[in-house]
């Protein structure tokens, strides 16, 4: 079943078409990384499929058309992790992750027995529990990161948007990061629409990569398909090899030119 | 657990805080009433029995020291919940309730009332209800403009409207002073804020407006802790940032230009009482608005006392009171703010 669905989606910021007719599925439980150079369009990609931007073009919510759910609805499928997210620093983990249940709670009510139950399974589920008294502002880049996914895990959406989840991140963090993704993705029927950086680590980890370059897509497929010298050099710009490394993936490595 | 105890434990503190503001309110002044007395006066008249004390000792309490003790608690509590309304908002910890020109239309409407209006047609009456509509005028006109600034501007734009009107709007205030400098000495009073009531009719005027805010705001405490995210992300979440602040700087605005109206410009409520409680219990708006209602109303009761007996018999200007505290500790503020950031 296609969890998500682009058809000749479009976006105008300012005067310039920043993605241009990007056409893509996405199955259900699969885990699809946006990949390419800065300015591509990616984040802001995500930012329309969360129905932040207004875009051209349909984006299809499982069977319901994203342009007619209302905001609340949409947020009750589509949860999305901002690259940089605004964390108020006096708030404690545990109030932080229980906002993932607004789009569950009426205007002007209050939270009730099953939202507290689900912010709590999702503290537990990424191993916050010890943390959840402290402050947002005390936390660690890799706790706060781990906070922000349990936002999002409360939120209850069966579709997961992560802008860069690693930035920042190193490199233990950034694997650590995203085994929890895919364990959510593996237990809980997740489907995953996120933006990469680091290319070896988006193969490693995506089922599909997508490569975006000036707003259109020119390149998806598998890691194999996508990771090649040829194209990364030729939308980087950069000087690169790709190494078929056996039980690791397609390991990009960039290589200096000394003449 | 031990939070919502902890949250148990500060509403109860600050109501008892307030009962001691509204009793030291109603006891301190030129004769002596006893306490007792004030308490069991109080609850006769309430309930609609017979009070223990004498005629004269009876209206000194209800007509003079009553009034004006509950006008302070509702203008006090107003400020300052409406002070927290508008940081939520607008994601700014020095937001008051004047950021949008309700203080400048209020200025402007009292100054053209008081210069304008025949003494004969009881500059009492009108002088409200210019500065009600000085004040709401102001705060629609910054919302008009700041929103044709583009839905994306969001709450930068509504800032820089407000800091527009309320320049433009001084300066017409200004004017009109300078062409009637016999007006200043009233203007300037009513510009320092002052609780000066007859009988409960000033508590009639403001208090249905700030009742009614309490509640609108109260209702989007949770919507606040969501804000707290930023625009962005609290729409991701489902919610409607733009419907959550019409509704929320709209009863904020009437709450405050109803205090105005009645009380003139008190300065820094609505700044040090949300802050001073976001120091103590945090940053939550759920406990944080309830206690701005309830530390507000006390901490304006208390000023008003200090106000009216320093100088004794004549009067202190509350907003000379309440800035002579709060200028000092928003210092304070100010440094806690930028070690934390």
């Amino acid at each position: 079943m296609t969890a998500l669905a682009l058809d000749r989606v479009s976006v105008a910021l300012g005067g310039a078409r920043v993605v241009d007719r990007v056409s893509a599925e996405v199955d259900d439980g699969e885990w699809i990384a946006l990949i390419g150079p800065n300015g591509a369009g990616k984040t802001t990609l995500l930012r329309a499929v969360a129905g932040l931007v207004p875009y051209e073009g349909h984006i299809t919510v499982f069977t319901d058309a994203a342009h007619e759910l209302s905001r609340r609805e949409l947020a009750r499928r589509v949860a999305l992790v901002p690259q940089v997210p605004l964390m108020p620093a006096d708030a404690t983990v545990r109030q932080y992750v229980l906002l993932g249940r607004t789009p569950h709670v009426s205007y002007l009510g209050s939270e009730r027995r099953s939202d507290h139950v689900a912010a709590e399974a999702a503290v537990e589920q990424l191993d916050l529990a010890s943390l959840a008294h402290r402050r947002l502002g005390s936390l660690s880049g890799g706790e706060r990161q781990r906070a922000i996914l349990a936002r999002a895990l409360a939120q209850d959406a069966p579709i997961l948007l992560l802008d860069e989840p690693t930035t920042a991140l190193d490199v233990g963090r950034q694997q650590q990061v995203l085994e929890i993704v895919d364990r959510l993705r593996a237990g809980g029927r997740l489907t995953v629409f996120s933006t990469m950086h680091d290319l070896t680590l988006a193969g490693q980890y995506a089922d599909r990569l997508l490569l975006l370059d000036s707003g259109r897509v020119v390149a998806g497929g598998t890691a194999g398909d996508v990771l090649t010298r040829a194209l990364i050099s030729e939308h980087y710009g950069a000087h690169v090899d790709v190494v078929d490394a056996p039980g690791s993936g397609f390991v990009v490595v960039p290589v200096r030119r000394t003449t | 657990m031990t939070r919502s105890g902890a949250a148990r434990l500060w509403l109860a503190a600050s109501v008892a805080f307030l009962a001691a503001a509204l009793l030291v309110g109603a006891l301190v002044g030129p004769v002596h009433l006893g306490a007792a007395n004030v308490v069991r006066a109080t609850f006769a008249h309430v309930l609609g029995l017979h009070s223990p004390l004498a005629g004269p000792d009876d209206a000194i309490l209800w007509q003079l020291r009553l009034p004006r003790v509950i006008l302070g608690a509702v203008v006090g509590g107003t400020l300052a919940v409406a002070g927290a309304a508008y940081q939520g908002v607008f994601r700014n910890p020095l937001a008051d309730p004047y950021l949008l020109g309700a203080a400048a239309g209020a200025g402007l409407g009292a100054t053209l009332v008081v210069s304008y209006a025949p003494a004969s047609a009881l500059t009492g009456d009108l002088l409200p209800i210019a500065a009600f509509c000085g004040a709401a005028v102001a705060v629609i006109a910054a919302y008009v403009l700041g929103r044709s600034a583009g839905a994306g501007a969001g709450a930068t734009a509504l800032v820089l409207a407000g800091v527009t009107i309320a320049s433009f709007l001084t300066a017409l205030q200004t004017f009109v002073q300078q062409q009637h400098v016999d007006t200043v000495q009233e203007v300037y009073s009513w510009l320092l804020g002052r609780l000066a009531t007859s009988g409960w009719r000033e508590v009639g005027i403001v208090l249905p407006y700030a009742a009614a805010a309490w509640l609108v705001i109260l209702g989007h405490r949770r919507l606040l802790d969501v804000l707290a995210v930023g625009d962005e992300e609290a729409a991701a979440l489902g919610v409607n940032v733009a419907r959550v602040r019409l509704f929320v700087v709209a009863a904020a605005t009437v709450a405050t230009a109803a205090a105005v109206s009645v009380s003139g410009l008190i300065g820094f409520v609505g700044i040090i009482v949300p802050h001073t409680i976001r120091l103590l219990v945090g940053g939550s708006y759920r406990l944080l608005l309830p206690l701005s209602v309830l530390v507000g109303a006390g901490f304006l009761v208390l000023t008003d006392v200090v106000a009216r007996t320093v100088m004794s018999p004549a009067e202190l200007p509350i907003g000379v009171v309440t800035a002579f505290f709060g200028a000092p500790f928003f210092a304070v503020v100010l440094r806690t703010s930028r070690r934390t950031a």
